[in-house]
C-alpha cells in the first residue's frame, strides 16, 4: 500500500511541485495519474520509490517512511520504469541489461537466469537477446526497459508516459500488458496524458493540476466531467464527446470505451428496428 | 555543484547587464592582472570591497552569495593549504604574519571567484558569441562556443535523470572502495554520453535543414555598440589598472600587523 499524507515537495530551484496531495494507493489497484504537463505527476510518482523525499508531509510504501530508507530498497517492491529508455540503457546486450537490476539486489545466478529468460519471453524479446539496445528500435527499446524492471518481479509497478512514442499496435499491447500485471495481483500506477489509453482501461483516476489533485475516482466518473478534464489541460475522450452530444437523443453521457458504447448504440438500433 | 550557480546566466536587466561584454571581459581581466600582482591583504580586501556595487546594481546577490557559499571548500583548503605551508616551511615569520599571508591568498581567490561570477551572472551566451565573433573569431568556433554552453545545464539535467533511472534499478552510488565507486560511474556515463552524440546529430541535421552557412556573410540582429557607461567603465579600468601598476612598483604597502602594531 502506498501513503501520501499532505505531501509538499519543492525543487532546489525554488518550483513547487506539489502542494499538498493525499492519496492512498491499495495493494493490486490500478491508478492512473493524469494531467498537464508540469502538473507534478511524474513528482509524485518519484516519491514512490524515494527517489525524490517530500519537503514536508511523508510518504509510505508497505507501511515504510521513504525518508528512512534507500531508492536501492525501495525500488526492490516498487519497480520505476522512466519515460525515455535512453535514459537506462547502457550494456551490450539486452540480456545483460536485464540482468543488471538482479544483479545489484543480490539474486543469485541461477534465479538471474531464470528471471531473465522469463522477462525475455513476457516482453516478446527472446530474438533480442544477444543484440546491443542500442541497435533496437524506440518501441522495442521501451520494451527492454520495461523488461529490465519487470525482471524483478516487484510488488508496484510504476510507469512514466509509457504511451509516448508508441504506434497504436504497440498501445493495444501495453493496455493487455498492463491489465495483465493487474490481475496478477500488481499494483500499478500508470502516469499519462494520453486519455484515449486510459478510457479504455478504466483504472482509478487521479486527476492533477498545479501541485494539487483535482479530482480520484473511477475513470468513468472523473473523465465524463467536461469542467475537471479542461481544467486538468486535458479532452474529454472522443466517445465521450459524441455521447455528450447526442444527450438530447437520450443517451447517457458517461460513456468512455467503445466496447460500452457499441453496445448502447445496438441496443438502441434493435429497439427501433 | 552549488559553485556553478555562481556562474549561470539569469535573464534579468540591470544596467550591468546590458553593458558590452567586451567591456565587461576587460573589467574582469584588469581585476585578475591587479588580483595576481598584490600579495597582500589590504589591496586584496579593497579589490573584494570595490566590486560590492557592481554586484548590487546588477542585482544577482543572490546568486552571487550561493556561489561564494558554493566555493567556501575551496577557500577552507586554500587558507588551510597556505596556512600550513607558510607555518611549517617558512618558520621564521611570526604567527600574525603568517596568518594574513594566508587571508591575503584567501582573499586573491575569492576577489578571482566574485569578479568571474559577476561577468558570467550579467552575460547572456548570446551576447558574449557576439563579441567573441565581432571580435574576429570565426562563426563555427562561435557557434560550437555558445552551443556548448547552452547544452551544460541541460547534460546536468540529463545526468540527474539518469542517475536517479539507475538507482531505480538498484544501483547503490554511494560506498565501496574506490574502484567500486568509479564503475559504479559507468552506468550513468554510457547513457549521457550516447545520448550527447545523439543529440549532437539531431542538431546538426535541424541546422542543416535550416540552411546553415548558407551565406558567406553573416549579419546579426543585434550589433554590440558601446555607449557612454561602457567607456566609462573601460576609463574606471584604466585607472584601476594604472594605479595599481603605480602603487606595485613604488609604494611599500604595509602589512595589517604592521599598521596594528604600530
Amino acid at each position: 500500500m502506498i501513503e501520501v499524507e499532505d505531501v509538499y515537495f519543492a525543487y532546489p530551484n525554488g518550483v513547487e511541485a506539489l502542494k499538498g496531495v493525499s492519496l492512498r494507493i491499495q495493494d493490486g489497484e490500478f491508478v492512473a495519474v493524469m494531467g498537464q504537463n508540469g502538473a507534478g505527476k511524474t513528482t509524485l510518482v518519484k516519491h514512490f520509490n524515494g527517489l525524490l523525499k517530500p519537503t514536508k508531509g511523508r510518504v509510505l510504501v508497505n507501511g515504510v517512511d521513504t525518508t528512512k530508507v534507500s531508492v536501492a530498497t525501495l525500488s526492490r517492491r516498487a519497480g520505476f520504469v522512466f519515460q525515455n529508455p535512453d535514459h537506462q540503457l547502457f550494456c551490450e546486450t539486452v540480456e545483460s541489461e536485464i540482468s543488471f537490476a538482479l544483479k545489484n539486489f543480490g539474486f543469485d545466478e541461477k534465479t538471474i537466469a531464470e528471471r531473465v529468460n522469463w522477462a525475455l519471453n513476457l516482453l516478446d524479446l527472446t530474438e533480442y537477446r544477444g543484440v546491443s539496445p542500442f541497435m533496437l528500435s524506440g518501441g522495442e527499446r521501451k520494451r527492454v526497459a520495461l523488461a529490465s524492471v519487470l525482471a524483478w518481479d516487484p510488488e508496484i509497478v510504476i510507469l512514466d508516459e509509457p504511451t509516448i512514442g508508441q504506434d497504436h499496435q504497440q498501445k493495444d499491447r501495453l493496455r493487455q500488458f498492463i491489465v495483465q500485471l493487474n490481475s496478477q495481483e500488481k499494483t500499478v500506477v500508470v502516469v499519462t496524458h494520453d486519455i484515449e489509453f486510459i478510457a479504455e482501461c478504466k483504472p482509478r483516476v487521479v486527476l492533477m493540476a498545479e501541485g494539487k489533485i483535482l479530482a480520484e475516482g473511477p475513470a468513468i466518473e472523473v473523465l465524463t466531467q467536461p469542467e475537471l478534464v479542461e481544467k486538468a489541460s486535458l479532452v474529454l475522450p472522443e466517445i465521450t464527446r459524441i455521447f455528450m452530444r447526442l444527450e438530447g437523443l437520450g443517451f447517457r453521457r458517461n460513456v468512455i470505451d467503445i466496447d460500452e458504447a457499441e453496445r448502447i448504440l445496438l441496443e438502441r438500433f434493435s429497439e427501433s428496428l | 555543484m552549488s559553485i556553478f550557480d555562481g556562474f549561470k546566466f539569469r535573464s534579468v536587466s540591470s544596467p550591468i547587464h546590458r553593458m558590452d561584454p567586451r567591456v565587461k571581459f576587460l573589467y574582469v581581466c584588469v581585476l585578475f592582472v591587479v588580483a595576481i600582482l598584490f600579495n597582500q591583504l589590504l589591496p586584496l580586501l579593497l579589490l573584494l570591497v570595490i566590486q560590492i556595487p557592481l554586484v548590487l546594481i546588477a542585482g544577482v546577490e543572490k546568486e552571487w552569495i550561493r556561489s561564494m557559499k558554493g566555493s567556501a571548500f575551496f577557500i577552507i583548503i586554500i587558507f588551510v593549504m597556505n596556512f600550513f605551508s607558510l607555518y611549517f616551511y617558512s618558520g621564521y615569520f611570526s604567527f600574525a604574519v603568517i596568518l594574513e599571508r594566508s587571508l591575503a591568498m584567501t582573499a586573491r581567490f575569492l576577489v578571482l571567484i566574485e569578479s568571474f561570477s559577476v561577468f558570467f551572472l550579467t552575460t547572456s551566451p548570446d551576447l558574449l558569441g557576439l563579441a567573441l565573433e565581432q571580435s574576429g573569431v570565426p562563426y563555427e568556433f562561435v557557434f560550437a562556443f555558445t552551443t556548448a554552453v547552452r547544452f551544460v545545464p541541460v547534460l546536468a539535467e540529463e545526468a540527474q535523470t539518469i542517475m536517479d533511472a539507475q538507482k531505480a534499478r538498484g544501483l547503490e552510488l554511494e560506498g565501496g572502495n574506490f574502484i567500486k565507486r568509479v564503475k559504479n560511474y559507468i552506468p550513468i556515463l554510457i547513457p549521457l554520453i550516447v545520448n550527447a552524440i545523439r543529440r549532437s546529430l539531431e542538431l546538426a541535421e535541424a541546422m542543416e535543414s535550416r540552411a546553415w552557412g548558407a551565406s558567406k556573410k553573416r549579419t546579426n540582429l543585434y550589433i554590440l555598440k558601446m555607449g557612454r557607461k561602457d567607456f566609462y567603465l573601460i576609463i574606471i579600468s584604466s585607472i584601476i589598472l594604472a594605479v595599481s601598476i603605480y602603487a606595485w612598483m613604488f609604494l611599500q604597502i604595509p602589512s595589517l600587523t604592521q599598521l596594528l602594531s604600530a
